[in-house]
């Protein structure tokens, strides 16, 4: 076996003692426990409240626009951080790179506002 | 000053006069974008389509003018030789600009047919052909992916952009769920490739390959087989075309018209590129590979096309079997196969969207009529669209003095050359099998029995002149085949091969 398999054997055994624990801490837990049923152990648990009502039910889905503009401020802040503090090594540049992505990022904002998206129906 | 004192990172010289097509189409997109969010959705002329035009128009032109300095000067590598400029690079991008023009000057009618005005559909067309052109000019695996995926999340959105009808909707999703499965194929395929040879660039793993032995090439030949499945569903070749009949027909019809064009054009370019090209010295290992793939996608896709009652689904199926017709010309490995791969590409581009052009148009309000009883009798209602029609179907089938003969005798005495004799065999007799396909058309077209009912079909200006273009192109290079012909030539001459093995090659072991 050539040393690029043996380090896939190393992910092999972890995950051989993953499961073992998992099978171990349960049947453990199976073997010393006690088992007295009762009706309002077998209710959902939903932060302490009794559960109202079917599950199907239906849900207002406009936020998911919220998200997604929400997504779009996200990776901006995830690529400004990270550039703010390398800022001298990126030079003219950079700053030039990232005044082009902040204002493409800008002009989907306007498209979305355009669009009515930002409306709350 | 501050910025003197730190060490300056050191960026890749951009030579931004290269990349001008691609930096037409994204600037052309942004600017539509944003003219028409603040614009009125529904225009009094139709500036949206012409300006999309326009943008493929300029595109076009400055390819042009970087073929001639390429011409002139050799092929031009790019941003830290990550895009290279050449011969093939430029040819199948102008490829996918056409299929672009003609895209946008069907979807201008169906938009207003269907009442769908708006830009979204032709930004959408702009960033998905500026994909198409990064992946024609890629020179590292990570680019071609770039540009895989900046191609296809546009697509993805354009086959729902009908939002009233469900089907496209369906067709939408379909494509996404699939295509983001087959773009994780594509990265694993990277990632073997990158394993087996230490680099992502072409320009390097050609020399690794052709300067070293690989004592162990389990991992390279599984970085083919995944990378070939990848570009294998965006060219829709069996098995990996499932999704093919079923997007095309729940689509909207111009937008198909691109998919069939553009975004196979896009994906054989990465093919030649990644195959023809750079694993050059390997071609004894991965053309068993496309060879089966070739038999499969020509026999499946004659086959299946014949079943179909389903005009748009027939004409799904004819564009899998041509795929196959494609790959025959890759499989060859051979400076003719990839020239007669070349000429295919750009007659089919013109045939292909003709043909979904003429669809369009029969398709009626709410894109729905496919069925081939909405032919019957079209050559009386519509002589000239049938007329058409006949052409883009006869060039399909390959008819003496249309382009798709010569297309179709290029990569067959390319395969014969490479003596694949059973795979030409293959490839004549599947297109015997298309050819009564396309008749059944024809005769459903020019049937005399059958009475002239409905209401004439409306051909708007955009339409009548995309296939007029397309006709005069399918008709022109059937007569006159030397122009293009000898385009190819210069393309592929025009394309730097990767090195030939060396004299003495030095043994290493794999991975490690």
């Amino acid at each position: 076996m050539s040393e690029f398999y043996r380090n896939y054997l190393t992910v092999a055994i972890f995950m051989g003692i993953a499961f073992g624990l998992l099978a171990a801490v349960l049947s453990l837990g199976k073997l010393v426990r006690p088992v007295r049923p009762q009706a309002e152990k077998y209710v959902s648990y939903e932060s302490g409240v009794d559960p109202v009502g079917d599950g199907w039910a239906q849900t207002p889905i406009r936020y998911y626009v919220f998200a997604l503009l929400f997504v779009m401020f996200d990776v901006e802040a995830v690529f400004i951080f990270p550039w703010a503090t390398r800022l001298e090594a990126y030079g003219w540049f950079g700053a030039i790179e990232m005044i082009v992505f902040i204002v493409l990022l800008a002009l989907g904002l306007l498209y979305a506002w355009r669009k009515k998206v930002l409306q709350w129906i | 000053m501050m910025l003197a004192e730190v060490e300056r990172l050191a960026t890749p010289q951009v030579a931004w006069s290269v990349l001008l097509p691609v930096l037409i189409l994204l600037g052309g997109a942004v600017v539509l974008m944003v003219a028409g969010a603040l614009t009125p959705r529904r225009t009094k002329y139709p500036w949206h389509a012409g300006f999309t035009v326009a943008v493929a128009v300029g595109a076009m032109v400055s390819t042009v003018f970087l073929w001639w300095r390429v011409r002139d000067d050799g092929p031009i590598s790019a941003v830290a030789d990550a895009v290279v400029v050449d011969g093939l690079s430029l040819y199948l991008g102008f490829a996918i600009l056409c299929s672009v023009v003609l895209a946008a000057l069907l979807t201008h009618g169906y938009l207003q047919r269907e009442r769908l005005e708006g830009a979204d559909a032709y930004v959408l067309m702009l960033l998905s052909a500026a994909g198409g052109l990064v992946m024609a000019g890629a020179n590292d695996l990570l680019v071609l992916f770039l540009g895989l995926e900046i191609l296809s999340i546009a697509v993805y959105v354009l086959a729902g952009i009908h939002v009233r009808r469900a089907r496209s909707g369906e067709a939408a999703l379909k494509y996404f769920v699939l295509g983001a499965f087959s773009s994780a194929f594509f990265l694993y395929g990277i990632a073997m490739v990158y394993g087996a040879t230490g680099s992502t660039n072409f320009t390097k793993i050609g020399a690794f390959l052709a300067t070293n032995v690989l004592t162990n090439n389990v991992m390279l030949l599984a970085g083919f087989a995944l990378l070939l499945v990848g570009l294998g569903f965006k060219v829709a070749a069996v098995p990996f075309h499932a999704w093919t009949p079923d997007v095309y027909e729940g689509s909207p019809s111009p937008i198909v018209a691109y998919m069939a064009s553009g975004v196979k054009v896009a994906g054989f370019a990465g093919l030649i590129r990644v195959f023809t090209y750079t694993f050059s010295t390997y071609a004894t290992d991965w053309q068993p590979m496309i060879y089966a793939l070739a038999v499969a996608t020509l026999v499946v896709g004659s086959l299946f096309a014949v079943s179909q009652t389903n005009v748009k689904r027939m004409l799904a199926y004819s564009s899998i079997s041509h795929a196959g017709f494609i790959l025959l010309g890759i499989q060859a490995a051979s400076t003719q196969g990839t020239r007669a791969a070349l000429f295919y590409l750009a007659t089919y581009t013109f045939m292909a969207a003709g043909s979904f052009g003429v669809v369009t148009i029969v398709g009626r309000t709410g894109d729905n009529a496919h069925d081939l009883s909405a032919y019957n009798g079209l050559a009386k209602r519509s002589p000239l669209l049938a007329f058409a029609f006949l052409v883009f179907l006869l060039g399909q089938a390959g008819v003496p003095f249309t382009s798709g003969f010569l297309a179709k005798f290029g990569v067959i005495g390319a395969a014969v050359e490479a003596r694949s004799f059973w795979l030409a065999l293959i490839a004549m007799l599947t297109s015997v099998i298309s050819a009564f396909v396309y008749l059944r058309i024809v005769l459903a077209m020019y049937d005399r029995d059958t009475e002239v009912t409905g209401p004439k079909l409306r051909v708007p200006l955009g339409a009548r002149a995309a296939i007029i273009i397309a006709l005069v192109v399918t008709i022109g290079v059937g007569l006159v085949p030397e122009p293009l012909a000898h385009v190819t030539r210069t393309a592929v001459a025009l394309t730097h091969p990767q090195p030939a093995p060396a004299a003495a090659p030095i043994e290493v072991s794999a991975g490690s």
